[in-house]
Parts: structure tokens; C-alpha cells; sequence
């Protein structure tokens, strides 16, 4: 065996170690596994130096276009990550680090959650968070179990204008629950107000919404909570956590359960991942909470300290009876989403908000002066809206990518009958310049 | 002074006339290590004898605990809701959890009696 | 030390932002906005930055510490990785599933694929899937698989078996997908009982999940006879690929019988934990199985040499996470794999293996070995000789704190007493596993001639030990303010 950079031994090491067992190989230490079991073939290709590997890595990033003028939402968004975060998420104290089993040398990591969980509980305005999910979708699914078990109702109602994406993932984890999912298809790009009134009984568990919606609206869900709770069902939002610096926060709707995808929040778009999913409930959910929480606590001395807490709720505890079968949550990523929160701050998260806010607005009036173009104007929007085109969205998308401007979601493979209609999303990283150019590059394409 | 009775799982059930008090053990407290909530059932839910009838969680373990009896719920104990350390300082007591009224008091001839659960335990 | 909110001064800013470059639009109306912005910290960057470093000492990590951490595989993680991970920053995952956005993500989609036929090669399976976002995901998306194909059969099945010496994610993972659990005891000799796994057994199991070698660290010789047990039953083998560190090159487990594998990305393919995650748990399947596999699946279109995106096969389970799973961790994992190549690869399980022999080996004399045999990546010991003195294994754990270590993991598996789990990885020098054997030995001595001083430990960090009960009770997880 040749001395690498990752395997140190040297030969006279490694003899020195065989010796010690009372073996002559390595070959030896393998000897349990019967021959007949030993793989025949292992076919992978010769190693390289850490400096081809990158080149490699080097080429296949070339292999792709990442400069484009981001218009495209879909959950992740392209949002400004202030520099501090790559340094101090990139601290190796941080990022070697494993789950916090030993408080005593991970009070780094445990404190850090433990302000990352009162970032969000401030942000939703509920009581209580977990240490993260896996990322909004999941956590939106993990959300609808916590309902069912706290309610012991099965009957999960889901606004259709909740991101498909999330639905088809609540959908895979509810289907071996013995739930009964309920979608209540979308009026006007809406909460459809009056199935929903048809469906909501007393064996409803939680209704499930979004906002904004993924059409971009922003409902008024005011007096929806009293109307789900006179049911003993329970209220989920689902939340884009900038828009959370200008909106009504799930706390303030009467909402039980806050969910949403922290991409937003410091983490890069990394094609999809990784990402982390926040979840935050009325205090009285606490115990049917999945994932790692921590607690505060004091030690021997009296010093403050912070704990995983609440374990018995978990899979190494209760096993099949746990709460959910997660083990790792997505530390490093809620670490990135606090910095980012912290960085921001108080007030910047409401300037970032306005100036995402303002950009869209400025977009949507360029683009309503398009002939043919109109603006779904059903509700209020955020930094997402919906335009209808006089011809097939998918066209003019697949045109507008060819130079460089990835101008939006079109959502015919979505929702029957959209064919014509596209969402548009636009960020505080969008310049004036660049929304110009999509307007002016829409309307030639628009022509052709 | 109603007589202790045990199970194999470690509750005890004191029967008085056609009701029962049901806790656990001072062997399954201690086993169980700080005792941080409890989960009691409602008055009025039904059980048969060694179903599942309350839970327990402590900060490194959680458990099911099964009814010594069958029987119908009538009380709970609500102060260990605030107060589930009682748990650990009571366990044969002032923790007791729930009240039972008996369907079948012939039932009590499956279970031990505190000398015979005394002798069980030595031989964990 | 103070909490970040502690810090906080109203007004202060950490970062300032753009100007706008548009007029300002009207409000919305008031009715949808909150009434009061959200507490968030209020600091200036160099506080901000102060704060988190300053955090940063607080940890020990694999950078800082020897980590044995028993089936959590805390190897080295190589930096190159991380900057590999960078290049792919700005790529909007949407982009894939846009008319024509395909053939601007080839790089991307070509290296997701190529990272499943590698994992494919390592484990011996026939397609992968890179979509679930840590191992209790793929653990859960391997359930799933499993249901769809019975269903597909038409078969009836309830249960799903496991040694009681799994990992917990295992029966949580399958109760999540409406499966019973049944458990099978570990017998003297440190394998799942192969008698009471072959009267457990029937036409109601859906499958059999395992991890191999175990969680004792032993690797089972009867693998292929459960396999086919298990298969004459249609039910299905899982395997747990929390131990692959122990393997590669030397078994694969789609050729001992294995119809579904997953893979963790974190702990074999060398991608940093980072605290608790983000991890990857990417799922391989054999050949029936593949009509099942989440959408979207990627394909590599033979005429064009392009990579596609398949997004509605008919029987597939649906989607687990939003797109294609943690790109950024796969491409760390990616890279590795390419850098070590098949000789690197072989070279890691081996030296892992002689690491943890040599450890195992060294201690024997100190601390009682259950299953005193050649142990695989990992060996467990118990501290049953230590507790006749009143030291338990987390006293040791404790100990160790003060001394510089991060301590093995503790009380798992659970059907070993007061277990120690020490997993050395292949990427620690022989200098760093001597010095760890002296301070292993020191403390089986202390616990011999002055049990007592352990409760106090340790002593040298930012807390000592910490009351649990009041956490769990208090329930305090945010700062109130």
C-alpha cells in the first residue's frame, strides 16, 4: 500500500501495527468475510491528484451556464450572501464538527442553533422551532404529520396554489400514513374559499397554505385561522422567509405550524442543495415536534449551557415510535441562514423586503405595457407575479434562454390549462438594467 | 391499606373495592433516570389488561405503560403534568397516575405481589 | 457567553445593502403587513464576526480533535473538496426543468450521473438515485421503493424485520412507511441470531434491513444465506450503508444478496458533517426496482451522449425533496471518489480496518471486549469492568473531554452495557492512535484508583456537565426578549 496524503502509514508503520495484532497482512483482518462473498469486480476508475480532480471539477462547471439573468423562483431564490458568512460558516470548527452528543466541547454548535432557533421563532412569531429540517418541502410534509398526531385526525386539506414541488413531496410522505390528502384546486390563482368551506369538518387535521402562493400572490388569510381552529383543525403556513420582512408573520394569523425553505436565507442556489427547512408551532406542539431541538440549560456551577433536549422524541429513543425517523438536521446550512439574519438585521431584513418588493412592481408595470401581456392582478404580489402571454409560455422561455435570461416558471406542466401563463421573480439582485433587457428581449420574442 | 400488586413491566395496580390507583415502579423510576413528562389518557378510555395505557419519558429513555387491569379511566393525576419529578421522588405514592374502575377483579391473579415482584427483580 | 440578541444594539447594522435602482412602488396593504419587524440581532459586522468566531473555539472538530466517533466516520475532509463545491454556487436548480434549460446544466446533470454509476460500481447495485437528503431519507426512500414494488406484485406485506442491534433510523424509517417492526436478537456471537431470524420469518415480511458489517463492527459470514431466506419469501434485502467504510473493494452488497442500498455521503465519501449536516443519503437500487425510483431520474440519452431528465415515469414513488438532492454535498463526495480512484478507495476500507484492530487490540487488556474477535472499521467495549468501581462509559467520555479528545460514541449500539464505539477512520496517523491509547489506559487506571474525581469532569471547557432533566423539563429553546 503506497503512503497518501489521506492514509499516512508508512510501510514500516504498518508493520509495526500488524505486529501488535498478531497478523502478517491486512489481507488477514479480512479473513471473517467467507471467500465466496469477496466482490469479484471493482471497477472504478485510477485515482488523481487533488489538482486534475479540480480541473475536472473546473471543466464540468464550465459545462454549464451559470450566468444567466435569474427571473426563475420555483422555492430557491438568487439573493445577495453577504461575505462574512463563507468565512465564518467556513470555519473549520463549524463545519468538521459532528451533531452535538457532547455539550460540554460543542457549546459552538449548540449555541449556535439555539440562536437559530429564536431567529425564526422571532421571524414566524411563534414559540417554539427545531435545529432545522431537510428543507421546505420535507418540512411542509413533516408539518402535515405533526398535524394528524396532534389532532389524531388523518384528514389533511392543501391549497392548490402551495408549490407543486412541496405537494408532490407531501403526497410521497403521506402515503403510507392512512391519510386522506384533500387539494383544493385554485380560483383566480386563490385559496379556493368556498371548497374549502365544503371540506373543513371535524375530522380535518390542518389546512395547509402558502404565502405568497406560487402564483406570487399574497392573500389576506385574516379570520382563516378562527375559521380552521372552530373545527379543531390546525393552521400550517408554508413562508418565503425574506417576505417575512415586510408580511403579517404566521404568529400574527393565528397560525399553529410555520414552515419554509431557509435557501433564501445565506445559502447559494448549489443547483438545488443543500438547503435546510425551518419548522415553528404554538408552544403546545412542542412534544410532537420532529428533528433535533435544543434547549437551554445551566451546568453543575450554576453557568448557562445549552443541550439537545427532548430526545425521547427521537429515532434513537422511541425507535419506530418516534416522532419522524430523522437523525441529522441541516446544521451548517441554519448556521449560514442565522449569520445571514444576523448580518442583516432588524432593519435590513425590511430593506431587503421593500427593495425585492419594489424591483417586482417595477417589472410587472414594464412588462403590462406589453402588447398582449397582462397581469394577473388577483391579489397583492411580493417579488413573484404572474403574467399571461398571447402565446405558449414553454416557447418563449426556451427562446429567452438562448440569451441568457432564464424569464420565468411557466406553469402549463403544472396546472391544466396554463399553457399561456408565466411566473415571473424578481430579486433585490436584479438590476434595473437587466429588467429592461427582459422586457425588451420578451417583446421581440413575443413578436416572432 | 390496599395491597401492592406488580407486573412483569413494572407497574403496580392498589385496589379499593371496584377502583384501583396504577403507577410504576420504584425500580422502573430509577431505571428510567429524571422523569421529564408523563402522558396520561382521558378520563373514560377503556383498556384491557396489559394494553397500552399511559406513556412515560425521561431525558434518555421513553416507555409505554400497560394497564395492570382492565378497566375504565376515572381519574388522572394532573399534578404530574407541571410536576413530573413526583415521578421520581414518589413513585409508589404521591405519583400514582391513574384511576381505574375494574371490569374483572379475578384479573388481579396474573399479577405479583410485592414480595413475589421483590424476588423478580433479583432475578433481572 | 452572551447570546448574539445580548449584543444586539437597535440600530446597528451588519451588512449595508444596494440602493434601489426603481421607483418605489405603493405599499401593500396594511392588512397584509406585519405590524412590528421581526427582533433579529442588531449588530456591526465586526461584532457579527467576533461573535461566531469566538463560537467557533467552543467546538472541537475533526480540524481541531482525533474524533473517534463510533458509526459516524468523522475521516478527514479533504479542502480541496470545498472548493470544488464553490464552483457550482450560482446554478439554479429550475434551470434543468425549463424548456431547453437541460442543455445548459450538462455539466451539473453529468456529474449527478457519473456519481451514481460510481456508487453503482462501489456497491455492486444496477441504477442510483442522488435525490434524498441524508441517510434516514434514503432509509425512508428505500421504504417507499420497497412498498411500490410489493404493491406492484400485488403481495401483502406487513412487517419489516431488523436485528435489535440496528442503527434506530432503521425501524423509524420503515414505521414511516406503515411497516411493523419485528426484532430479531443479536446472539452470542455477535450476529443476528440466524435461528430466530429464520423462525421469524414470513410471507408477510417486506424486508429485511440491515448493515454489514454491524453495528458491533463484525462482519456477518451468513449474509448470503439471510439473503436467501429473505428472498424465498419475497421479501427484500436493505442494507445500511452507515458501515461501507469497512467494504469497499472487498464486498459489494448488491453481490451478497442486497436489493436496495444507502449510501451516506457524509460518513464514507468523506464530505464534511458540519455540525449535524446537511448530509446525502443517495438510494441504489437493483434492476426490478428501478421502475420505482423518484422523479426526476436522470438519463443519459445513448445517440446524443447528453444527459435528460425523465420527470413522469408512471410507477415512480414521486418526489422526495424539492430537486435533486444536496448537489453541493454530492459534488464534494464526487470529487472524492475521482481523487482516490479505485486503488484509494480499496487502500481507505483497509487501513480503516487495520486502525481499528490495532486500537481494539491495545485496549483489550483495559477495557472488556464483548466480542473479542477481528473487528471491522469499528470496535466496541464496554465499560462494565470500570462500573464496578461506580465509572460509567460517559465518565470516560468525560475524561477524555479534558484531555483533548472528542470522545467514541457512547451507549450504542444499545444491546452492549456502558458501550464505547471507537471508529479511528483510515486518515489518522499511528503517532495521533498511541497517544489516544495512553490517555484511554490513564483513564482506566483513574477509574480504578480515584473513581471519584470523575463526576467533576471535565473541567477545562466553557461548561461542565450540564443538567439535562432541566432542559427537557424547562423547555426553553428560544432566547425570550
Amino acid at each position: 500500500m503506497q503512503t497518501s496524503h489521506y492514509c499516512p502509514h508508512t510501510p514500516a508503520e504498518i508493520r509495526e501495527m500488524l505486529a501488535a495484532i498478531g497478523v502478517q497482512s491486512v489481507e488477514e483482518l479480512f479473513a471473517p468475510i467467507p471467500a465466496e462473498l469477496r466482490c469479484s469486480t471493482f471497477n472504478l476508475p485510477a485515482g488523481m491528484s487533488e489538482f486534475e480532480t479540480y480541473a475536472k471539477l473546473q471543466q464540468l462547471a464550465g459545462d454549464n451556464c451559470q450566468n444567466l439573468s435569474l427571473f426563475i423562483g420555483g422555492g430557491f431564490y438568487d439573493h445577495l450572501i453577504p461575505a462574512a458568512i463563507d468565512h465564518l460558516a467556513g470555519r473549520a470548527e463549524f463545519y468538521t464538527a459532528y451533531t452535538p452528543y457532547q455539550p460540554e466541547c460543542s457549546q459552538g454548535t449548540l449555541q449556535a442553533l439555539f440562536e437559530y432557533q429564536t431567529a425564526i421563532c422571532r421571524l414566524t412569531g411563534l414559540d417554539v422551532s427545531n435545529a432545522s429540517l431537510y428543507d421546505g418541502a420535507t418540512a411542509l410534509a413533516e408539518a402535515a404529520l405533526m398535524a394528524m398526531r396532534a389532532t389524531n385526525r388523518n384528514k389533511v386539506l392543501v391549497d392548490g396554489c402551495v408549490s407543486p414541488i412541496a405537494r408532490q413531496v407531501l403526497a410521497t410522505y403521506l402515503s403510507h400514513h392512512d391519510a386522506e390528502l384533500v387539494e383544493l384546486a385554485p380560483l383566480d390563482g386563490l385559496l379556493n374559499r368556498a371548497e374549502l368551506a365544503a371540506q373543513l369538518d371535524d375530522r380535518t387535521a390542518a389546512l395547509l397554505v402558502q404565502y405568497p402562493n406560487v402564483f406570487g400572490c399574497v392573500e389576506d388569510f385574516s379570520g382563516l385561522a378562527g375559521q380552521v381552529h372552530a373545527q379543531g383543525a390546525l393552521l400550517v403556513t408554508a413562508v418565503y422567509p425574506i417576505a417575512l420582512g415586510m408580511l403579517k408573520s404566521p404568529g400574527e394569523l393565528g397560525a399553529d405550524i410555520a414552515v419554509g425553505d431557509g435557501q433564501s436565507l445565506g445559502n447559494p442556489l448549489s443547483f438545488g442543495g443543500p438547503s435546510f427547512g425551518f419548522i415553528a408551532a404554538q408552544k403546545a406542539h412542542i412534544r410532537n415536534m420532529p428533528g433535533r431541538i435544543v434547549g437551554e440549560t445551566v451546568d453543575k456551577n450554576g453557568k448557562r449551557g445549552f443541550v439537545l433536549t427532548l430526545q425521547a422524541r427521537e429515532q434513537h429513543i422511541k425507535r419506530h415510535k418516534a416522532t419522524s425517523n430523522i437523525c441529522s438536521n441541516q446544521s451548517l446550512c441554519a448556521l449560514r441562514g442565522l449569520i445571514f439574519l444576523a448580518a442583516i438585521g432588524r432593519q435590513g431584513l425590511a430593506d431587503l423586503a421593500r427593495l425585492n418588493y419594489d424591483k417586482a412592481e417595477y417589472a410587472k408595470s414594464c412588462l403590462a405595457t406589453l402588447p398582449g401581456v397582462t397581469v394577473l392582478q388577483t391579489a397583492p404580489t411580493f417579488n413573484e407575479f404572474t403574467i399571461s402571454l398571447p402565446k405558449p409560455a414553454e416557447a418563449v422561455v426556451a427562446s429567452l434562454l438562448t440569451q441568457g435570461i432564464a424569464a420565468g416558471m411557466p406553469l402549463g406542466p403544472l396546472y391544466e390549462g396554463s399553457e399561456n401563463l408565466l411566473v415571473v421573480t424578481v430579486t433585490e439582485k436584479r438590476s434595473k438594467k437587466e429588467i429592461d433587457l427582459l422586457v425588451k428581449e420578451l417583446e421581440v420574442a413575443l413578436c416572432n | 391499606m390496599a395491597e401492592m400488586y406488580f407486573t412483569k413491566e413494572h407497574e403496580w395496580v392498589k385496589v379499593e373495592g371496584a377502583t384501583a390507583l396504577v403507577g410504576i415502579s420504584e425500580h422502573a423510576a430509577h431505571e428510567l433516570g429524571d422523569v421529564t413528562f408523563v402522558e396520561l389518557p382521558a378520563v373514560g378510555k377503556q383498556v384491557k389488561q396489559f394494553e397500552v395505557l399511559a406513556a412515560i419519558e425521561s431525558v434518555k429513555a421513553a416507555s409505554d405503560i400497560y394497564a395492570p387491569l382492565s378497566g375504565t379511566v376515572t381519574k388522572v393525576n394532573s399534578e404530574l403534568d407541571d410536576a413530573p419529578e413526583k415521578v421520581n421522588e414518589s413513585a409508589e405514592e404521591a405519583a400514582w397516575m391513574v384511576e381505574l374502575q375494574l371490569a374483572d377483579a379475578a384479573e388481579l391473579s396474573q399479577l405479583m405481589t410485592k414480595p413475589q415482584y421483590d424476588e423478580y427483580l433479583k432475578s433481572l | 457567553m452572551q447570546l448574539i440578541y445580548e449584543k444586539s444594539v437597535a440600530g446597528r447594522r451588519g451588512v449595508m445593502l444596494p440602493k434601489s435602482d426603481v421607483p418605489s412602488a405603493a405599499d401593500l396593504p396594511q392588512a397584509l403587513l406585519r405590524s412590528e419587524s421581526a427582533a433579529l440581532p442588531e449588530l456591526s459586522e465586526l461584532d457579527l464576526v467576533r461573535h461566531f468566531t469566538n463560537l467557533s473555539r467552543r467546538n472541537y472538530s475533526v480540524d481541531t480533535n482525533f474524533y473517534p466517533l463510533g458509526s459516524c466516520t468523522m475521516k478527514y475532509n479533504a479542502k480541496v473538496l470545498e472548493n470544488a463545491a464553490n464552483l457550482f454556487a450560482p446554478l439554479h436548480p429550475l434551470t434543468a426543468l425549463l424548456p431547453g434549460g437541460e442543455e445548459l446544466c450538462q455539466g451539473a446533470l453529468g456529474l449527478l450521473y457519473d456519481l451514481g454509476q460510481l456508487l453503482a460500481d462501489i456497491t455492486g447495485m444496477d441504477e442510483v438515485t442522488t435525490q434524498p437528503l441524508a441517510g434516514a431519507h434514503g432509509e425512508m426512500t428505500g421504504m417507499l421503493l420497497i412498498a411500490a414494488y410489493h404493491k406492484a406484485k400485488g403481495n401483502r406485506k406487513k412487517y419489516v424485520v431488523v436485528p435489535d442491534s440496528s442503527h434506530g433510523t432503521n425501524p423509524a424509517s420503515a414505521a414511516m412507511v406503515g411497516y411493523e417492526i419485528i426484532t430479531i436478537p443479536t446472539a452470542p456471537y455477535g450476529d443476528m441470531d440466524l435461528e430466530l431470524f429464520r423462525q421469524a420469518m414470513n410471507n408477510e415480511v417486506a424486508a429485511v434491513m440491515m448493515t454489514c458489517p454491524n453495528t458491533l463492527g463484525l462482519f456477518n459470514p451468513h449474509i448470503k444465506e439471510i439473503a436467501d431466506i429473505a428472498h424465498a419469501h419475497d421479501a427484500l434485502m436493505y442494507y445500511d450503508g452507515a458501515n461501507l467504510n469497512a467494504i469497499m473493494g472487498k464486498v459489494r452488497p448488491g453481490d451478497v444478496g442486497f436489493d436496495v442500498v444507502h449510501v451516506n455521503l457524509h460518513k464514507t465519501f468523506g464530505t464534511p458533517h458540519g455540525g449535524g449536516g446537511p448530509g446525502s443519503g443517495p438510494v441504489g437500487v437493483k434492476k426490478q426496482l428501478i421502475p420505482f425510483l423518484p422523479m426526476p431520474r436522470i438519463m443519459h440519452d445513448e445517440e446524443s451522449g447528453k444527459l435528460r431528465l425523465q420527470t413522469g415515469a408512471p410507477e415512480s414513488i414521486g418526489r422526495t425533496a424539492n430537486f435533486f438532492g444536496n448537489f453541493g454535498v454530492m459534488v464534494k463526495a464526487y470529487s472524492y471518489m475521482i481523487m482516490l480512484g479505485r486503488e484509494g478507495l480499496i487502500q481507505v476500507s483497509e487501513q480503516a480496518v487495520l486502525n481499528a484492530n490495532y486500537i481494539k487490540e491495545k485496549l483489550k487488556a483495559y477495557y472488556d471486549l464483548p466480542y473479542d474477535q477481528t473487528c471491522m472499521h469499528e470496535a466496541v467495549f464496554s465499560a462494565s469492568k470500570q462500573l464496578e468501581n461506580g465509572v460509567h462509559a460517559i465518565d470516560i467520555a468525560k475524561f477524555l473531554i479534558d484531555r483533548g479528545y472528542h470522545p467514541p460514541t457512547v451507549y450504542f449500539p444499545l444491546i452492549v452495557k456502558e458501550a464505547i464505539m471507537i471508529e479511528p477512520t483510515e486518515t489518522e496517523s499511528k503517532q495521533t492512535m498511541d497517544e489516544f491509547i495512553e490517555v484511554m489506559i490513564e483513564a482506566a487506571k483513574q477509574a480504578a484508583s480515584d473513581p471519584a474525581s470523575f463526576a467533576a469532569m471535565p473541567v477545562s471547557m466553557p461548561v461542565t456537565r450540564l443538567d439535562e432533566t432541566k432542559a427537557a423539563r424547562s423547555q426553553t429553546v428560544c432566547c425570550i426578549g
